[in-house]
């Protein structure tokens, strides 16, 4: 193993620094900034501790996800069944703790489990058949929605035990309350940055979506590497299942159906490139917050809800359009 | 060297043009918008969520929300779910309006229970919460709901249908909405009450979920008519679901024999009551709910006490161009002037 990762990650380590300097996070971020100055300018209200923190909790359910799609937008492959598998794993969690009679720690890690299961599903499919990621996960967007609403009943679920809702529970910093599932979502991006740019992994994941027959020329398992991507990012969905019960309070069997295109814009607007290869999950943070920062931002100015999409639909066709005009450049 | 110079240039345009971009369109909706920027520091602050900003329906409310904004003088902040069922928008959009500091909210929740724990959260900062069309799970939830009585609409065109039919024997199809959702489950509950029947009596042949939309309506009738062709009375949730059971039958050359009966009272619906392809619809007044709701919060800002509490009935009325005795019911005269939509 370390005998083929050492040649692999000399010749990766440049191209690595140069993806990271040359920026597809560079634009996004400035994005952001400008965005800021612009709401703290327009209105009072936006440029709080106490605002920031309840952006970051409104962000952190699809930003958990967008986690897992950046995992294997990087790979070139795409997926669809996110939210709908998020939806199943918080139903599973909240019925399992709450009539199941089962010990919440116990639920929660169940349902994190089987989460994680679609993803290995998801990635079997993938990578065994094979088949293209788009046609699997759209079929497992409606596995995994048609098995939350049969298993729910098209009941919510309220009355939780109190460890599901824990991370929703806030802590005073200075003025402001943080929830702990901000934190616990901001300590997965970092993760997932280091795993990715400082390991040999996170090297492997980048090559295997630049050209999965290099990636295997150069002694990379391209097969284990995919489905192991597909199966991280089905365990974040489930980390952000815990999530979203703890941010709303109840299991929803409704939630979560436009989550898989709204992961998939953050990881655009963060500068991921869709043909896979390029891109970061600091990038995807960036990402998730712009979106969140319009929403919040238009809101407090008094904006109609539906501005906040025109501009969401605007900012990924400019994001696309950086993306593919720097690809033409670096050829 | 020079690519990196190149893509941070490019980088930079997209930035600039994002910009752009935002800044007009901020400029634009607040343009739009119900009260300039400046006037939000003295002047009350009202918010409205509706379950989707499409819904000819929360057009309307958001209509007769604004007019009454207007002659109070109060700012009308409102959002909407991304679609119907979407509760962790409508949880942002109060988030978002409680940090923007309005003094009430009104809400058409979209998952009754799930908004709950979101609502709990803003009264608890001294906003007043009050539901409109739909009631949370428990009513108690808000301060105040302002609604149509569900029931009653559905006892009324099942009161109508019976009477129509004359003692002919019924063959009934019911269109209803989606499963677990209350005002679906009270229309189809009060339809049958009217009718005077029980659920799961022989007479109800076929029963379809139909999400109130006009396809599914179509579909649902077409399935049930190849079960059941003999049906000759139809209850539907809406108008949409109403026109689509409406283009199956006419497709089988039965539309002049069949009674449809409908819940809404919107413009579209209404039109069709009067050009005959619905009997009988039930009219409800969105705008009615918006307004009051609006005078509500304003009340609360003048004397900080919640005198809005429990249910008010906004009305409901039966429109028909063949007014059956012994129904209650205004002509499509009536109804067009009063309809949304």
């Amino acid at each position: 193993m370390t005998a083929t990762t050492t040649p692999y990650s000399e010749l990766a380590a440049p191209s690595t620094a140069r993806r990271l300097l040359a920026a597809p996070t560079t634009g996004p971020l400035v994005a952001l900034l400008v965005a800021c100055a612009f709401f703290s300018v327009s209105t009072d209200q936006f440029l709080t501790g106490g605002n920031f923190s309840l952006i970051v909790q409104q962000v952190m359910v699809v930003g958990t996800l967008a986690i897992g799609q950046t995992l294997i937008i990087l790979t070139a492959g795409i997926d669809l069944s996110c939210g709908a598998v998020m939806a199943f794993g918080s139903i599973m969690i909240a019925k399992m703790a709450a009539e199941g009679s089962l010990p919440p720690l116990v639920a929660i890690a169940l349902g994190i489990g089987v989460c994680g299961g679609f993803g290995l599903l998801n990635g079997l499919l993938v990578q065994k058949i094979p088949l293209p990621p788009f046609i699997v996960t759209l079929g497992m967007l409606n596995v995994a929605f048609a098995l939350t609403h049969i298993y729910s009943e098209e009941q919510t679920i309220s009355n939780l035990p109190g460890p599901l809702t824990a991370l929703g529970e806030t802590f005073p910093l200075g003025n402001t309350d943080i929830t702990y599932g901000s934190l616990v979502t901001i300590g997965l991006f970092l993760l997932l940055a280091y795993a990715l740019s400082s390991t040999g992994w996170g090297r492997h994941v980048y090559a295997l979506g630049n050209s999965p027959e290099a990636a295997r020329l150069n002694g990379i398992r391209t097969s284990r590497l995919t489905i192991g991507v597909y199966t991280a990012a089905g365990l974040l969905y489930g980390i952000a299942a815990l999530l979203l019960i703890s941010r709303t309070g109840v299991g929803d069997p409704q939630a979560g159906q436009t989550d898989n295109l709204d992961s998939i814009t953050a990881v655009v607007l963060g500068g991921t490139s869709l043909f896979g290869g390029r891109g970061s999950v600091l990038g995807t943070f960036i990402g998730v917050l712009i979106v969140g920062v319009f929403r919040n931002g238009l809101q407090l100015m008094g904006v109609a809800s539906i501005y906040q999409t025109l501009i969401t639909g605007i900012l990924v066709i400019l994001a696309v359009t950086v993306d593919q005009l720097s690809r033409k450049k670096a050829r | 060297m020079s690519r990196t110079t190149r893509t941070s240039r490019s980088a930079l345009a997209a930035a600039a043009l994002t910009t752009a971009a935002a800044l007009t369109l901020a400029a634009c909706g607040s343009g739009s918008g119900s009260s300039p920027a400046g006037g939000s520091s003295d002047s009350v602050k009202v918010g409205l969520i509706t379950k989707t900003d499409t819904n000819p329906f929360f057009v309307k409310m958001k209509e007769g929300a604004e007019q009454a904004a207007k002659k109070h003088g109060a700012e009308l902040l409102t959002a909407a779910g991304k679609f119907d069922g979407d509760n962790a928008g409508q949880v942002t959009a109060i988030e978002n309006m409680v940090a923007s500091g309005v003094k009430g909210i009104l809400l058409t929740p979209s998952d009754s229970k799930a908004i709950v724990p979101a609502i709990e959260k803003a009264r608890a900062k001294g906003v007043l919460v009050i539901a409109l069309d739909t009631p949370t799970e428990p009513q108690s939830a808000v301060d105040a709901l302002f609604a149509t009585d569900n029931l009653k609409a559905g006892e009324l065109i099942g009161q109508y249908a019976k009477t129509a039919m004359a003692g002919k024997a019924a063959k009934i199809a019911t269109l209803d909405l989606a499963p677990g959702v209350s005002v679906g489950v009270q229309r189809h509950n009060g339809f049958l009450k009217g009718f005077g029947i029980k659920e799961g009596d022989p007479s109800v042949v076929c029963s379809q979920d139909t999400g109130g939309d006009q396809a599914k309506g179509q579909t649902a009738m077409e399935n049930c008519l190849q079960k059941e062709p003999d049906i000759n009375v139809v209850y539907t949730i809406n108008e949409p679901a109403a026109l689509g059971a409406y283009t199956a039958l006419k497709a089988k050359g039965r539309e002049k024999d069949v009674l449809i009966v409908s819940v809404d009272g919107g413009c579209t619906g209404t039109q069709a009551v009067k050009d005959g392809k619905i009997a009988a619809t039930s009219q409800q007044y969105p705008l009615k709910m918006a307004a009051q709701g609006v005078e509500a919060v304003v009340n609360y800002a003048e004397d900080d006490k919640k005198k809005a509490s429990g249910y008010t009935d906004t009305g409901v009325t039966l429109v028909t161009d063949k007014a059956q005795g012994g129904v209650t019911s205004e002509d499509t005269g009536y109804g067009l002037e009063n309809c949304w939509g």
